[in-house]
């Protein structure tokens, strides 16, 4: 029997509505990382929607974990939390077995694994991990919910994903350009164009606003930056 | 003792020819090596008091309690061999969890004590255990007022106004004897308990002690607590002032 | 060789089914997998029945304070107009709570189980509103992952050591914290007015403007919300500790209602 949905029905009494359980929901947001030539920027932004609500201004959703590594999610909070207590559980446990802390690269594989095992019941997140990997040069890493992942340069995803990717395929990548002198960027550059990027997303897409909180990973330590953006 | 190389004493699933099982006896003497508790049921509510003996100098003071809380109105006071006692504790919290459970109320004085005894008397019934070293006393503020038990070994348990286990249970219990326990409040028993406590402490044969005083009753909002510090030290000084009095007299 | 002496043969133990009172309740005893398949599949809930509607939380200078009228729902039926949907956990922490009651009852009995156990502990250590929230948000994340959700909103309030918290978690395990935070049909009409009173002013608003803000904005639900009722209960925890007023009646003013015309009068 095909299923009635109620603006179909012919007949003028409307059926109840039937609640049925969905483990999931989608909490909107965005998130970016661009790669340097010696560091990494990884940023988001910090408010929690569901469908027209605006939850909280303020949650955040980018994660700096134990190895020195930031981990930005997006798509249901609620997983996203669990998977990060998991990360950081299997972070912990490797840190006292081998007596040093996981290198970016091994966590990138790990999170695929842990995302691959809850293939038919998955963590409903879009990662993007960033980092300094074994040979001191940025790296990120990309997946997509049930483990399939990609190492970029630079790389966004989440409710202003599509807005965003191309801006930085542009402005970090520099493509489509002509006669130009291809370079790595600064930090300076890079949180400069993250920052236009969540401001111009803000505009057009309403799940993204509120604040922008950027993570600048060096050898040195991770540096964390609050930019206010429009609340609207 | 009459029982040693007889045989009969191996097992307390063994009975010797004249009906007794020494296995559980033997649990008895455990207690009675142990520091002195006490309880009092008084009129609005119930005392603990331990003597703990502190074994080593070199102990954290305030380690190794012999008076456990089992629910927010249960708390009980072993005598006997400290482990055993932590054991019947962790059953009893269970007990009292699977009442509130299935009941959503607090579990009554009465059923735990029930509860608790046919535990203990579950361990005499078969060679593949051992009885428990200890008695219990558990003291419940329920509906029905102020209630205090006392679990032995054997997994006997009565309901008492006043009871003693431990090294000085016939001087605690006279001393109990002499008290109008169905008058007393509170405040009076913990003093009354710090003072039998001091009273019956052998300081020739144990040197060291801890005080443990705990309540059920209004003051403490029918939960069960260690007794408020003030009123501790309070009644611990006037219990060793008692105690000069004595000596002066004698 | 088993080396767990709790395996080595208690008598009456928990675990074992020849002693166990268990026995008496069918279905109830890991033996008994024949009883249970005659029962059918195990049933989930899948819609709430008895229901609580909005909740609303706010932060002000000293501490948070919830608001929930006393109404439960069955349906679109007035069922029982005296529940209370805003309980004490401890000393320092409240739980307002809308959606099904009886799992919220259910929540209220996990939590008086989780207090006992660490007063039980007696080490000293009370548990903070945000140990509580944590606590919560994984059981209800745990049970949404076993497609056998608790059906509430719960908003968790409390003050700990000059912390101030107050945090939302829900049968999907959504989590989040906020200044203001409203659930079910507050969300909607509550949340922005409680946006306009607080956000900003959260180290300045005193606890009687910030009854004040409560009461207005659960007097305007009460007339937008067919689910809600007019006896209301507001709960505060301050440093000092917490208190729910007992349920009283919201002021309200109909008089314009005489001049409404064109809705069937």
């Amino acid at each position: 029997m095909p299923i009635t949905h109620e603006y179909q029905s012919a007949s003028p009494v409307k059926a109840p509505v039937e609640h049925r359980f969905s483990p999931y929901t989608d909490n909107g947001g965005t998130a970016l990382a661009v790669a340097g030539e010696d560091f990494c920027v990884v940023a988001g932004d910090t408010r929690q929607s569901e469908g027209y609500h605006i939850n909280s201004r303020y949650q955040p959703k980018v994660f700096q974990l134990s190895n020195g590594s930031v981990l930005a999610t997006g798509g249901m909070y609620a997983d996203a939390v669990t998977l990060v207590k998991r990360l950081e559980q299997r972070l912990e446990w490797y840190y006292h077995q081998h007596e040093k802390k996981m290198s970016v690269d091994a966590l990138a594989q790990m999170l695929s694994v842990i995302l691959y095992h809850k293939r038919f019941f998955p963590y409903y997140v879009w990662n993007t991990l960033g980092g300094i990997d074994g040979n001191g040069k940025g790296c990120v890493f990309s997946y997509d919910p049930v483990g399939n992942y990609e190492k970029h340069h630079w790389n966004c995803t989440g409710s202003a994903g599509h807005l965003i990717q191309p801006f930085l395929d542009n402005q970090i990548g520099f493509k489509h350009m002509q006669g130009i002198q291809r370079r790595f960027l600064t930090p300076e550059e890079v949180v400069r164009i993250v920052k236009d990027s969540f401001t111009s997303a803000t505009e057009r897409d309403i799940y993204t606003g509120d604040y922008v909180e950027i993570f600048i990973v060096t050898a040195g330590g991770i540096d964390v930056q609050r930019v206010p953006l429009k609340r609207d | 003792m009459s029982s040693i190389g007889t045989g009969y004493d191996l097992s307390s699933s063994t009975y010797s020819p004249d009906g007794r099982i020494f296995q559980v006896e033997y649990a008895f003497k455990a207690v009675d090596n142990s520091g002195t508790a006490i309880g009092i049921r008084a009129r609005d509510g119930v005392v603990l008091a331990v003597e703990k003996l502190v074994q080593s100098k070199l102990l954290v003071p305030g380690s190794n309690k012999r008076i456990q809380s089992a629910d927010s109105h249960v708390g009980v006071a072993t005598a006997g061999l400290l482990a055993d006692g932590r054991h019947l504790v962790t059953r009893i919290r269970e007990e009292a969890q699977q009442y509130r459970d299935f009941y959503r109320s607090k579990i009554p004085g009465k059923v735990i004590a029930e509860r608790a005894a046919g535990y203990v008397q579950a361990f005499t019934l078969y060679s593949s255990v051992r009885p428990f070293g200890i008695s219990a006393i558990l003291a419940t503020v329920d509906r029905d007022g102020p209630q205090l038990y006392m679990v032995e070994p054997s997994g006997v348990y009565y309901g008492y106004k006043g009871t003693a286990i431990g090294k000085g249970k016939q001087v605690a219990k006279t001393e109990l004897e002499k008290l109008k326990l169905g008058e007393l409040s509170c405040r009076e028993a913990v003093k009354e308990a710090a003072r039998i406590i001091y009273t019956v402490h052998d300081d020739v044969k144990d040197k060291d002690f801890e005080l443990e005083l705990s309540w059920v009753c209004e003051e403490s909002g029918g939960r069960h607590e260690f007794v408020p510090k003030d009123l501790a030290a309070e009644a611990e000084r006037a219990a060793k002032a008692s105690l000069e009095d004595e000596m002066d007299e004698d | 060789m088993d080396h767990f002496p709790g395996n080595w043969g208690q008598p009456r133990s928990r675990d074992d089914h020849v002693f166990s009172s268990t026995d008496y309740f069918p279905g109830h005893n890991a033996y008994d997998v024949g009883s249970r398949a005659a029962s059918g599949p195990a049933q989930r809930t899948q819609q709430p029945m008895v229901t609580g509607t909005s909740v609303l939380g706010i932060t002000f200078k000293d501490g948070i304070m919830l608001a929930a009228d006393t109404l439960a729902s069955y349906g679109s039926l007035a069922r029982f107009r005296d529940v209370q949907r805003i309980i004490k956990v401890g000393d320092s922490t409240l739980i307002g709570a809308s959606g099904e009651v009886a799992d919220f009852q259910y929540i209220e009995h996990i939590l008086e189980t989780l207090t006992i156990q660490e007063y039980d502990h007696d080490d000293g250590q009370k548990l903070s509103p945000r140990h509580i929230y944590e606590y919560l948000s994984r059981v209800m994340y745990g049970r949404r992952s076993n497609f056998n959700p608790l059906w509430n909103s719960l908003i968790v309030g409390g003050v700990k050591d000059g912390d101030r918290f107050l945090g939302f978690v829900d049968l999907q395990g959504t989590t989040y914290q906020s200044s203001t935070i409203a659930t079910g049909y507050g969300a909607y009409i509550g949340q922005p007015l409680l946006r306009k009173a607080v956000e900003g002013r959260e180290d300045e608003l005193t606890e009687e403007e910030a009854r004040k803000v409560l009461e207005d904005v659960m007097r305007v639900l009460f007339y937008r919300d067919a689910r809600s009722l007019n006896k209301i209960q507001i709960a505060t925890v301050t440093a000092a500790g917490s208190k729910i007023t007992e349920p009283y009646e919201l002021q309200t003013e109909w008089a314009f209602a005489e001049g409404v015309r064109g809705y069937g009068a």
